[in-house]
């Protein structure tokens, strides 16, 4: 008994400015210091953020990054150009192919090559069904974080039928490595084009099952309905970009504004949100899995016959069936491998729109087979740098809404 | 010369000492002294509106007397134009002022900046290594002095087969 009066001592103390207002007593307040991560599940990986509490809601919060750093950039400069194709695969390991399609060309502008029609069309379908994985991944993880359990599932069968599709074009599931300098490594068999039609047809109605279960959730809608909410200016200024950015209400798109790939030749809109919260950015990312629908059924009607990589010996690769039986292209084929092809100085950045935002590579070359800095403009880890003026005034438990809301990955923000 | 480049170099006479146009992108160099108010002047002006700041950068030159290279790399969603804006500073004084007041965003980019290459910002709020552990004193990791292999207790490991480079 007597504890317990020491312990009510401590929370309840009389005022010191007012010693006369006994009778009421002032309630002890400071703020909370609370760490979440390196090991919660929400946080998508290994990240802390140290939050400052006052009462339930969030004063300051500053994440503290780099669990999971391995000097990508650095190994960068040890290796020739095509080595460096494998290590993009690890940094959105969720979305390699994108990574993949910005690294080859931003090479691909730094060495001046054009790519063929068809490698570009093939390109063009592959990013968008990985762009359709990645808004999958998103939606089913937001979903679980916030806590509905059965999106998840949902957007999980439909991606296994997609990685499926991807373990047959590349023998891989997540690191794929498919993109080439100046093309793609293999066609589409038969085999590939007829899966894929299928899934065509079989897509669109399951992304309204995924609406169903959300537009009308009072859970979903009131986590995400004016949560993380950033103006369009503001956005720009802390460099946002994808759906994060249009979420806010402005109009950018890559793919639109400086068009690449087989781009320019389909047709398709970019959804552009008003409020610039939670449930805009979600909207977004919804009515882009239709969209990228549209701009696969597209590119499959104009995809035609032809070569799949760029025939510039000095820096494509030769085609594997030549390999084995032309000794030309062997030692082509060898010497690429072995010393790489030789850049012209100079420097150059190339963004590509990714399914987060704009994935860009600043390539500096001093001539040579390796570059001599590579930088990686990583959507991720800019949004990042906006958590802290996202997150304030928000209660708690909407930390976990906020960092969903950006769709990171920790193995691109940290590099 | 680009009109950009012609409009930043009349209204900072002086500041621009090299302009490259390569491969369809427009690199600008600044003295540092000039970086701070050309950077306010692209963004505030009405015909420009550098308002989105796509990344920050830095190379390193070690034989170069002005060794270190910052790169800011800004786009306007009005114009749809990019600009590539670099600034040159020696490492006897490598320090640059920071842009966090005129881009919010370049706050992390400055610190990954300074994590990884030990150039520092003059006026940043919060200063600190970002990747790295904040304890980390074994220097700067994409300087090109920095072993690939990393420094400290690393160097305590037996390697079977040292390669020649």
């Amino acid at each position: 008994m007597a504890q317990f009066e020491d312990q009510r001592t401590t929370v309840y103390k009389i005022d010191p400015e007012h010693p006369e207002s006994d009778t009421l007593p002032t309630l002890r307040t400071e703020e909370l210091l609370l760490n979440m991560g390196p090991q919660h599940p929400s946080t998508h990986g290994v990240l802390k953020v140290i939050l400052e509490l006052e009462g339930e809601r969030l004063v300051k919060s500053t994440p503290v990054m780099g669990f999971l750093h391995r000097g990508v950039e650095k190994l960068a400069e040890e290796g020739t150009y095509h080595q460096f194709i494998p290590h993009t695969d690890r940094l959105d390991y969720v979305c390699a192919m994108y990574n993949n399609f910005a690294y080859c060309r931003a090479v691909e502008k730094l060495m001046n090559i054009t790519v063929p029609d068809r490698a570009e069309y093939l390109r063009t379908i592959v990013a968008e069904i990985q762009r359709i994985i990645g808004h999958q991944f998103w939606l089913g993880t937001q979903a679980l974080d916030i806590g509905a359990m059965t999106v998840f599932f949902y957007c999980f069968r439909d991606r296994e039928i997609l990685l499926d599709w991807f373990d047959e074009l590349c023998g891989a599931r997540l690191t794929t490595s498919w993109y080439r300098i100046g093309g793609v490594e293999r066609d589409f068999t038969p085999s590939l084009f007829a899966k894929l039609k299928q899934f065509l047809d079989y897509f669109p109605p399951k992304i309204d099952e995924y609406v169903i279960f959300l537009e009308k959730n009072r859970i979903w809608l009131a986590r995400t309905k004016g949560v993380a909410v950033i103006s369009a200016e503001d956005a720009l200024s802390f460099g946002l970009s994808g759906p994060t950015l249009r979420g806010s209400g402005v109009d950018f798109d890559l793919r639109k504004y400086e068009p690449y790939s087989a781009y320019p030749k389909c047709e398709f809109s970019v959804p552009v949100g008003k409020n610039g919260d939670t449930y805009d950015r979600y909207w977004i990312r919804v009515q882009e899995l239709y969209e990228s629908v549209k701009i696969i059924r597209q590119c499959l009607e104009q995809i035609q016959d032809g070569p799949i990589m760029a025939d510039v010996p000095s820096v494509t690769l030769p085609p594997k069936e030549r390999v084995f039986t032309n000794l030309e292209s062997m030692i082509q084929q060898f010497k690429l491998f072995s010393q790489g092809f030789n850049a012209p100085p100079g420097e150059i950045y190339c963004g590509t729109e990714a399914h987060k935002g704009e994935l860009g590579f600043y390539i500096v070359s001093t001539g040579g087979g390796k570059p001599y800095r590579l930088k990686i403009r990583a959507p991720s880890f800019i949004h990042m740098g906006a958590f802290d003026h996202m997150s304030k005034g928000y209660m708690i438990s909407d930390a976990v809404t906020i960092f969903g809301t950006y769709d990171i990955v920790m193995g691109e923000c940290d590099r | 010369m680009s009109q950009l480049a012609q409009r930043i170099n009349d209204t900072f006479p002086g500041a621009c000492t090299k302009v490259v146009e390569w491969r369809g992108d427009l690199a600008v160099t600044v003295t540092p002294e000039a970086l701070h108010d050309v950077a306010q002047f692209l963004r505030d002006d009405p015909a420009l509106r550098f308002d989105y700041i796509v990344h920050v950068s830095s190379v390193d030159w070690p034989d170069d007397e002005e060794r270190f290279e910052v790169v800011y790399e800004v786009y306007s969603i009005r114009t749809r134009q990019r600009i590539r804006l670099k600034t040159r500073v020696p490492e006897s004084d490598s320090i640059v002022d920071s842009l966090t007041d005129v881009w919010k965003g370049a706050d992390f980019m400055e610190r990954e900046v300074y994590d990884m290459m030990g150039i520092r910002f003059r006026n940043h709020p919060d200063l600190r290594r970002i990747l790295m552990p904040d304890e980390y004193e074994e220097g700067y990791p994409l300087r090109k002095d920095f072993p690939l292999r990393g420094k400290g207790w690393r160097d305590t490991f037996e390697f079977l087969d040292e390669p020649s480079r």
